[in-house]
């Protein structure tokens, strides 16, 4: 047999042509391309009053300016809102290009097409702009304090209000013996790819038809919206995603203006347009997310078993909705984690603001979620003076529970039950990483020696692998090459490697043979994205169906054309032979050329399929049930989600004078469940810890109150570098394989990154013996919290601002 | 607007190459517009991601805080020029596929050209040397523990194929 691939830490396919600089980028194609630049508003919020180009027009190598006026159609209605909600009380979108008002700095008033960008943004900056100012709304607490309104017509500045319920959660906290209310807060943060947004547009006159390349996750839902937007039938549109230099969720909205603009542009000039984001352009126009104030209340037993939650938050969702509901609804619901608490309700509204749209980053309100959650139950093991793992394990689910449904309504509108899961086990291996039970001694000795330091635990749960469905589309060439295709989008997961995995086990080819598209519209023009942890699970299930559809017609037609019953053969090595009598063998290639019957011979090897050569002569050449090729396309629709969990653990080091936060260890226990390819899963956790460790110690996004963002830069924006995040990564896996889809596989996009902002909050509080109520969190931020809490007895203060009521 | 132009050469890994450009044209932009060499990959045009790094005259640099005419005449190597002649990878692209050191692939050729630099001056690097090396290249997806333990194996990569030159030297009867 051929051993098999996956689960195997193989090297991946993707890796040499971006090693030696031959990956085509959006920005490295359409070299001839005019290129577009964007004139943003530099206020919050205003009225524009006029937009004079005259100057912009003398610029030399000028092609075309755009203003709201020159949209027509579909294009001058505002950008779709993508994923609509009965919650949705007020859902604005923005114009492709600002009519009458602005409601963010960044936000796109006009665009240049130029011979190129030097050129482009000279006409930009040439056009004047009249605006009247007016006052701009920053900030959750003034969206909910509402004395100004970013739209007019949504009172309150609340675009939804959103309740859940299972039980009474009110009378179960009311009559609980222990009762606690927790403040929370947590700041922005955003996406930040290192390639930002780009678009490139290609009009052909002569047969109508648009090509675009854009740098998105999800190129059939830009193909049906540009379609849309142009006027255009869909088979005119084809859209294809280049190597996408990162994602993490931003790219996932669409259209962007400049999606429907390049394209628009390109058609209107009979010439290749491209758009190539800059920096401070992505920052301050492109997404951002996390920024949310919660108020928990929790009534719980004198064990910790919480006996009734109830959560309201206030989130905030930037100037527009495009997106919808998705991150608060996964806050809202994953909050929950691996527990069950007696009564749940949640309560929320989202809420406008003069600042840049909130949209998934990833993690997708999942470390909001677990943040709140997490410090609840820290909350509860400070209050009763018990360990924090035993709190958490008196609440979890157990296997024996699975699957298990919390009688709530998840983010794709289908009920939240969790599929599978071992939590128990996961927390014991955590504690065996971290070596859990001997903490309090080191504890003990490192403050006996002035050293301050703290261990954090979180534990989140991660539903995955969301539908609508994906599809897959394998095919044997005459050559024995196999071409596989699936409609979602990569940006740096290594599908092509992890999908070749499985079509070389399904077909017991070697992966050399193997040759992945992804996000080519044209290859496969049904599909729906890459986010939620979900391409794994969708289109690797898909490829996986697909790759059965055509091993079968593999095994008929060699059956046929070996004399043999297709159970007696088997494939090895890309060779389709009978069992036992390995001599009696047929190349793939062969068994493409006698699946497809032909008049016409084109080379030698097709003269095996021509029509006085093979066929039965009393049926037809292709039989009714049977079409011609070697080839199959299947679809994978998961009824529900699949979860994935895990739980980290981090020990941390406060420095007592300067208040740095050091990282000493960092452990993860990581069940995604069937692995496909260890190395690739390895470093979607560290990559997730990395950007975790940005988003809890570094990584804000201020503005100031007039809205301007403050640190629209690499240089104020506080990435992480090598320094920032910790030395080594300690991990743990755990399969248990999802019972969803036929490969048990549950996604690992994500993971790395939840828990962060929980589990550090959790280690400082640890370490400082006060509560960390407001993420992330900068050494200043600490410094002054220490000051506050000065004279108090901070190991024995508790989480919240309320003592037990017996 | 767009100022004078000028006429400049790059010998860009070890080929010359004449261009015009106007005097404001980026190095960054230059290189990947101009001659065509994508490779090059800008992730912030203002000098902090380090995306864009080539070598100038063998020294890394931030070609988006260089104007091209500023380097006429010096040699330039961009992630183009590091594997060899016949397309085997160089140890640093090794060492990063070797150890999973990439994700999207885009910041990778400003850490190659870095590590190929700094390998030089520092032949035989700690882990903390190897972070140091690193410590000015921002990466979003690998959270940067496998490109330092590229940097460690592409130092022994080195160091086994200047071992496996010297051994085929001595098989060829050359003295070194």
């Amino acid at each position: 047999m051929t051993s098999r691939m996956v689960g195997q830490p193989v090297n991946r396919v993707e890796d040499p042509r971006l090693l030696v600089g031959a990956g085509r980028f959006l920005d490295d194609l359409g070299q001839d391309a005019a290129e577009l630049a964007v004139l943003r508003s530099p206020h919050a919020h205003a009225r524009i009053t006029d937009i004079d180009v005259t100057a912009a027009l003398e610029v030399q190598g000028l092609l075309a300016i755009y203003t709201y006026e020159d949209l027509s159609g579909p294009l001058a209605d505002p950008l779709p809102l993508l994923i609509p909600h009965p919650a949705i009380c007020a859902g604005r979108t923005q114009y492709a290009l600002a009519r009458d008002e602005v409601n963010y700095v960044g936000e796109a008033i006009a665009v240049v097409v130029a011979e190129n960008r030097y050129l482009a943004e000279d006409a930009v900056e040439r056009i004047v702009v009249s605006y009247r100012p007016l006052p701009p709304v920053v900030g959750v607490q003034a969206a909910r304090a509402a004395e100004h309104l970013v739209h007019e017509d949504a009172p309150g500045n609340v675009a939804a209000h959103f309740v859940q319920e299972v039980g009474d959660a009110a009378a179960a906290i009311a009559a609980a013996p222990f009762r606690l209310e927790l403040e929370l807060a947590i700041e922005r943060s955003a996406s930040t790819p290192l390639e930002g947004r780009g678009v490139l547009a290609q009009w052909d006159s002569d047969s109508q038809r648009l090509r675009m390349w854009t740098s998105t996750q999800t190129s059939t839902g830009v193909r049906a919206a540009v379609a849309a937007k142009l006027g255009l039938d869909l088979g005119r549109v084809e859209v294809i995603t280049p190597d996408v230099g990162g994602g993490f969720g931003v790219k996932i909205v669409h259209p962007w203006p400049e999606e429907v603009l390049v394209p628009m542009a390109a058609r209107a000039l009979g010439r290749p347009v491209k758009f190539t984001e800059d920096r401070r352009e992505h920052f301050i126009s492109a997404a951002h997310e996390r920024g949310q104030l919660q108020h928990i209340e929790v009534g719980f037993d004198a064990t910790g078993r919480i006996l009734g939650l109830s959560v309201r938050f206030w989130h905030d969702n930037g100037a527009y909705l495009p997106y919808g509901l998705i991150v608060p609804i996964i806050t809202s619901t994953q909050l929950l984690g691996p527990y069950k608490p007696g009564a749940y309700r949640v309560e929320f509204d989202s809420l406008y603001t003069n600042t840049v749209i909130v949209t998934p980053y990833r993690g997708a309100g999942r470390p909001q979620g677990v943040y709140a959650m997490e410090r609840t139950l820290d909350a509860i093991a400070g209050e009763l003076g018990l360990d924090r793992s035993v709190v958490r394990a008196t609440n979890f689910i157990q296997p024996s529970e699975m699957p298990y449904d919390h009688g709530l309504i998840f983010q794709d509108g289908r009920p939240l039950v969790y599929d599978s899961g071992d939590f128990p086990a996961s927390l014991a291996k955590l504690k065996a990483l971290v070596g859990w039970d001997d903490w309090p001694a080191y504890q003990a000795a490192a403050r006996a020696q002035g050293r301050q330091v703290g261990l954090g635990l979180a534990c989140y749960v991660e539903g995955t692998g969301v539908g609508p469905y994906e599809g897959g589309h394998v095919q044997i060439e005459t050559s024995g090459r196999i071409k596989v295709a699936t409609g979602l989008t990569s940006q740096g997961q290594g599908h092509q490697t992890a999908f070749a995995q499985i079509v070389a086990d399904e077909l017991g080819v070697s992966m050399d043979d193997i040759e992945v598209v992804t996000g080519d519209t044209r290859r496969f023009p049904y599909a729906v994205g890459t986010f939620a942890s979900r391409a794994a699970v969708t289109s690797g299930s898909a490829i996986a169906l697909a790759a059965r559809m055509v091993r079968r017609k593999i095994l008929k037609v060699a059956a046929d054309a070996l004399e043999a019953d297709p159970e007696d053969l088997e494939i090895v090595e890309g060779m389709v032979r009978v069992k036992g009598a390995p001599g009696v063998a047929m190349a793939l290639g062969t068994v493409a050329v006698l699946s497809n019957p032909l008049r016409y011979a084109f080379d030698e090897a097709s003269k095996a399929a021509t029509q006085f050569v093979v066929g039965d002569s009393d049926l037809p050449p292709v039989n009714e049930d049977d079409e011609p090729g070697l080839e199959g396309r299947d679809y994978y629709s998961p009824l529900r989600s699949t979860f994935a969990n895990g739980m980290h653990a981090v020990i941390v080091e406060t420095d007592p004078e300067t208040a740095e936060i050091k990282i000493l260890r960092y452990c993860v226990v990581h069940d995604c469940g069937t692995l496909i390819n260890p190395l690739i899963v390895e470093g979607q956790v560290h990559g997730g810890v990395a950007q975790g460790v940005g988003g809890a110690l570094y990584e804000r996004l201020v503005y100031d109150d007039a809205g301007q963002l403050q640190n629209a830069s690499f240089m104020d924006f506080l990435m992480p570098y090598v320094s920032e995040v910790p030395e080594s990564i300690e991990i743990d896996h755990l399969e248990t394989p999802s019972p969803l889809n036929p490969l048990g596989i549950k996604g690992a996009g994500e993971a790395g990154v939840i828990p962060s902002a929980a589990v550090f909050a959790s280690a400082i509080s640890d370490a400082e013996g006060f509560a960390i109520t407001a993420m992330p969190i900068s050494p200043s931020d600490l410094f002054e919290l220490r000051r506050r809490h000065a004279g108090t007895d901070r190991h024995n203060e508790s989480i919240a601002k309320k003592e037990p009521t017996r | 607007m767009t100022g004078s132009w000028h006429e400049l050469t790059l010998i860009v890994n070890e080929v010359p190459l004449r261009t015009t450009v106007p005097a404001r044209r980026l190095l960054s932009d230059c290189l990947r517009h101009d001659l065509g060499l994508t490779g090059t990959h800008v992730g912030c045009e203002h000098g902090v991601c380090g995306a864009c790094t080539v070598l100038v005259d063998g020294v890394p640099m931030r070609s988006c805080l260089l104007l091209a005419v500023s380097v006429d005449g010096q040699a330039i190597t961009t992630v183009e020029g590091l594997a060899g002649p016949d397309g085997e990878l160089s140890a640093v692209q090794q060492a990063f596929q070797d150890c999973h050191g990439l994700q999207c692939g885009f910041c990778t050729p400003g850490f190659l050209t870095t590590i190929t630099a700094g390998l030089i001056g520092c032949p035989d690097p700690t882990a903390d040397d190897a972070r140091e090396m690193i410590g000015g290249n921002l990466c979003r997806c690998t959270g940067y523990l496998n490109i330092v333990a590229a940097v460690l194996r592409a130092a022994e990569l080195t160091r086994a194929r200047s071992g496996e030159v010297a051994d085929a030297a001595v098989d060829s009867g050359q003295v070194p």
